[in-house]
């Protein structure tokens, strides 16, 4: 191997930060690895483990409040860490490339997609505005994008947020660039869209011939695309090698905690097992006929509807997933429950009885017994309340609990969370984010509800963080017989979790049932679809599942809400023409509970 | 988008409307109308009453407040209650001398101000930012006889010493008929360039503030990885997205230059519409107060939906939605 199949090298990179104070606190404490011609090197860790920071070194560029303390990064042979702005504008964007998570905030609002995508190589002079249009409506084509000819003369706001994932990684590649620097450009993708972009991303790396670094946190895309796995933990390496190595025989300690926490691929028999003494009374929560959405629209209904006809029960210790896509409708679900948002039709049951549709009318007794757990952490926390403040709240509203009664029983919230009692001192800032969640969930429990509507709470969280998270719900779950409604996009995780699972679709349910059965033939198409989308942790998956895949036509295809028909037909690969997108799919039930809404029979969906 | 700048335009009418209201109605709560306070206290009560008659005072509330809306549509806004002028002629001239500094304060404070504001927002933290937030920073919290007195020390008195000669007028008198542009500049000179300091103060901060914070988003973070030029970032990526902010402080600082000025009118000795209101609040000419009330109310709703209508435009969003 010459020296110049090397495109990129860190040789004893240190790069530190800059505390308020002056003094510096290292973040990447002497890192080395090589990045060869056509060769992607992964670089896997938690947050804060330093690997976006360190994949920036290829651009010789550091967030600010960071700066490089020693080694070096050497782009094409050359040290770019020493460089000024000025001196790295010829290598940027035109030898190294860049790929951020969000492309929706990556790309100007204001600018129309095909000069974004273009303007690195115009403006650097290697291409005539034609000469990058051509390479761009070629790398269009490539990444598969609908409407080539026209897209770039749209706005960003006015495609998907899967298509401007690829859009972006036609921006990089508009200036055929040595290396490419990937950050979690699928992570916050769902998994259908997911599996279309890896997919784009890994024809045109290896089309283009380019080297690449593809920082992430999840080790089953890893095994999907990379060659080379660099583990980082703490700004240090601490294991790597070639992705088959890694992946299948794992040495360091922190790799293999890395490799469990990843949840297993939703299969059967996984769900939280059922506690048995319940479900024969009446059900916590009860959703019936619910119609809802925004707006006022005339005739009285809402404008946009989002969820339509929805039927569900949460029976009393129970937890019930509710899956789907982004724009689904899970949330409004949520949503609804809570009387937040409320229903234009049907009702909302608690215990038996109807509730209030708002939550402006609900009696505080109702309102205790319904808690809401948010995505965010972050912002759902009050910045400039104490935790024993935020947990004290409830405590005092839904129970008047005061002074000494009070702190003792926020110690215990905290304890039955695993955070010590001293936590009641602190502010939210000086927690991490895992900390951050479990006193999101401590401040629900304080209300000592019936039902706890958790939404997204893992999304925002690390693998390894998420995962102890998803063992405290269960833990409490069987310690306090709270029911959960779990909603979350991670199939994965609802199965990890959920003994029942609802599939949403276009705000309608496709299917629900007892989990194991929802994850075993027979599958609603849609549900199918979502399984077979998430990336399994082996080597030679993607390219396994696009095989099979080509037959499922159409799954970057928009999901639209219908008002006739069902809403999956443009999708589905078992549609009847005149039928589905026709008239609304009957209940396939097989008695335990299990409901498919298909025209199809049980015994086309199997197998 | 087309919807919604007929909604603003429509809301920009209701407000106009809403406000003559009220200005009618708080005129009408006031003590004594228009026939007492023409014809004085001596007057007796079969004068009043010919003289209301003669007004239209004596009809019904309705109709006085559609007589007065539609004469001021059609531009007849009635007769003083000090003499017998039209009040229309009466405002012609104060409204030329405000309309003329108002609008050469505009044309070159508000360039100007958006030149230093993005120059700062280029150049954060250097010597130079430092030196203008602060002199911003100062105007902003001086009131404007303090900067208009400086102004007179440094161009009339200082440079008399230093030169020889004032650069100067220090009272604005004398007819402005027939003078070009730069006569005009000239003549209004200290009034125009203490303006253009009061306004430059809030219009830098703002474009600064305005420019910066867009500079922290993720896509200029990402035009710097892809090797954009600095220059082109600020002009191309960054003033696109900062538009919505900055034209609304102009708009403001537009309607203050209209109707907010009165000190500099005092100061210098010219007069402008801003002065004619306080006289017509001290002479208790509530026809006078009514009608440069209207006229207050309109400039500021015609310059708030221009700056409306410019942030809508500016917003791809909004002109073309999905």
């Amino acid at each position: 191997m010459s020296d110049e199949d090397i495109v990129f090298e860190v040789d004893d990179l240190r790069i530190h930060a800059i505390r308020d104070d002056g003094s510096e606190l290292p973040i990447v404490k002497g890192v080395d690895f090589q990045v060869k011609r056509g060769e992607v090197v992964a670089l896997i860790g938690e947050s804060g483990s330093g690997k976006t920071t360190i994949s920036l070194s290829a651009l010789g560029y550091c967030k600010p409040g960071l700066k490089f303390a020693g080694g070096a990064a050497r782009l094409l042979g050359q040290d770019v860490t020493g460089m000024t702005t000025e001196e790295l504008r010829p290598y940027r964007g035109e030898r190294v490339a860049y790929l951020a998570q969000s492309a929706a905030a990556t790309f100007n609002p204001s600018i129309k997609i095909n000069e974004q995508v273009t303007e690195a190589p115009v403006l650097h002079g290697t291409k005539t505005q034609e000469e990058a249009n051509k390479k761009a409506l070629a790398l269009y084509r490539a990444l598969e994008l609908p409407n080539p000819d026209t897209i770039g003369d749209r706005y960003p706001h006015q495609v998907s947020g899967g298509q401007l994932q690829r859009l972006m990684a036609a921006m990089a590649l508009c200036g055929d660039p040595d290396l490419l620097v990937l950050d979690e450009p699928t992570t916050a993708l769902d998994v259908t869209t997911q599996i279309e972009v890896l997919k784009a991303f890994k024809k045109v790396i290896k089309e283009e011939g380019a080297a690449a670094i593809y920082v992430t946190h999840d080790l089953a895309v890893v095994a999907q695309i990379a060659d080379y796995i660099v583990v980082l933990y703490h700004g240090e390496i601490q294991e790597k090698g070639p992705t088959d190595t890694i992946i299948n025989n794992p040495k360091h300690p922190y790799t293999k905690r890395l490799m469990a926490a990843v949840r297993p691929t939703p299969a059967a028999g996984q769900g939280d097992e059922d506690t048995g003494d319940h479900g024969r009374e009446v059900p916590a929560l009860e959703v019936r006929d619910v119609t809802a959405g925004y707006g006022k629209g005339p005739r009285g209904g809402p404008l946009v509807t989002i969820l339509r006809d929805i039927n569900l029960s949460i029976e009393r210790g129970s937890s019930v997933g509710i899956i789907g896509e982004s724009g689904c409708g899970k949330s409004t679900l949520a949503r609804v429950m809570s009387g937040l948002l409320p229903a234009a039709e049907g009702d909302v049951l608690l215990d038996g009885k109807s509730m209030r549709a708002s939550y402006r009318s609900r009696s505080r007794d109702n309102l205790r017994k319904v808690q809401f757990v948010y995505q965010m952490a972050d912002t759902a926390l009050n910045p400039r309340q104490r935790i024993g403040d935020i947990l004290g709240r409830p405590l005092e509203f839904y129970h008047g609990l005061r002074g000494k009664k009070k702190r003792e029983r926020v110690a215990e919230l905290l304890t039955l969370v695993d955070l010590r009692p001293e936590f009641a001192q602190r502010l939210p800032h000086e927690l991490s984010g895992g900390q951050k969640q479990r006193v999101n969930l401590a401040r629900a429990l304080a209300a000592e509800p019936e039902v706890m509507l958790c939404d997204e709470v893992t999304s925002a969280l690390d693998s390894i963080v998420g995962a102890n998270v998803i063992e405290l719900l269960k833990r409490l779950r069987r310690e306090t017989g709270v029911s959960f409604v779990f909603i979350s996009h991670d199939l994965s995780t609802v199965a990890s979790f959920a003994d029942e699972i609802v599939v949403l679709y276009a705000g309608r349910v496709a299917e629900k049932g007892p989990t194991d059965q929802v994850l075993s033939p027979p599958y609603h198409p849609y549900t199918r679809l979502l399984i077979s989308s998430v990336p399994e942790m082996r080597v030679g998956w993607l390219e396994e599942s696009m095989q099979t895949r080509e037959a499922l036509a159409g799954i970057a295809r928009g999901v639209k809400i219908t008002d006739i028909g069902c809403p999956f037909f443009e999708r589905c690969p078992l549609a009847i023409e005149g039928t589905c997108d026709k008239v609304d799919p009957p209940s396939r039930k097989d008695g335990s509970g299990h409901v498919i809404e298909c025209h199809r029979e049980i015994s086309e969906l199997g197998g | 988008m087309l919807s919604l700048i007929v909604q603003r335009l429509l809301i920009g009418v209701v407000t106009v409307f809403a406000v003559s209201l009220i200005i009618f109605i708080c005129t009408q709560w006031l003590p004594g109308d228009a026939a007492e306070i023409r014809l004085g206290q001596s007057a007796t009560e079969a004068n009043k009453a010919a003289l209301r008659a003669e007004l239209g005072l004596d009809k019904p509330l309705a109709v006085q407040y559609m007589n007065w809306a539609t004469n001021f549509l059609q531009g007849d806004l009635g007769k003083s209650l000090a003499g017998d002028r039209s009040i229309s002629e009466s405002i012609g001239d104060r409204y030329q001398s405000t309309v003329t500094v108002s609008v050469l304060t505009a044309a070159i404070g508000i360039p100007l101000s958006l030149f230093l504001g993005i120059m700062a927002a280029m150049f954060p933290s250097t010597l130079y930012d430092r030196i203008l937030t602060f002199v911003s920073v100062s105007l902003v919290a001086v009131p404007d006889f303090f900067t208009a007195t400086l102004m007179v020390l440094i161009f009339v008195f200082a440079w008399d010493a230093v030169f020889g000669f004032q650069l100067a007028n220090v009272v604005v008198i004398g007819n402005t008929q027939d003078m070009g542009v730069f006569e005009l500049v000239g003549h209004y000179a200290l009034p125009i360039a203490t303006l253009c300091f009061v306004i430059a103060s809030q219009v830098i901060r703002m474009t600064r503030a305005a420019v910066l914070n867009v500079m922290s988003s993720p896509y200029i973070e990402m035009a710097i990885l892809k090797g954009v030029p600095r220059k082109r970032i600020i002009l191309r990526h960054a003033l696109l997205n900062a538009i919505g902010p900055i034209v609304n402080v102009i708009a403001l600082n537009l309607a203050y230059l209209v109707s907010g000025v009165v000190v500099i009118e005092v100061y210098f000795a010219y007069n402008g519409l801003a002065t004619f209101m306080v006289q017509g609040v001290q002479q208790r000419d509530f026809i006078l107060v009514q009608s440069i009330g209207m006229l207050f109310c309109a400039t500021y709703v015609i310059l708030m939906l221009i700056a409306d209508i410019a942030s809508i435009v500016s917003n791809p969003r909004l002109r073309h939605p999905k």
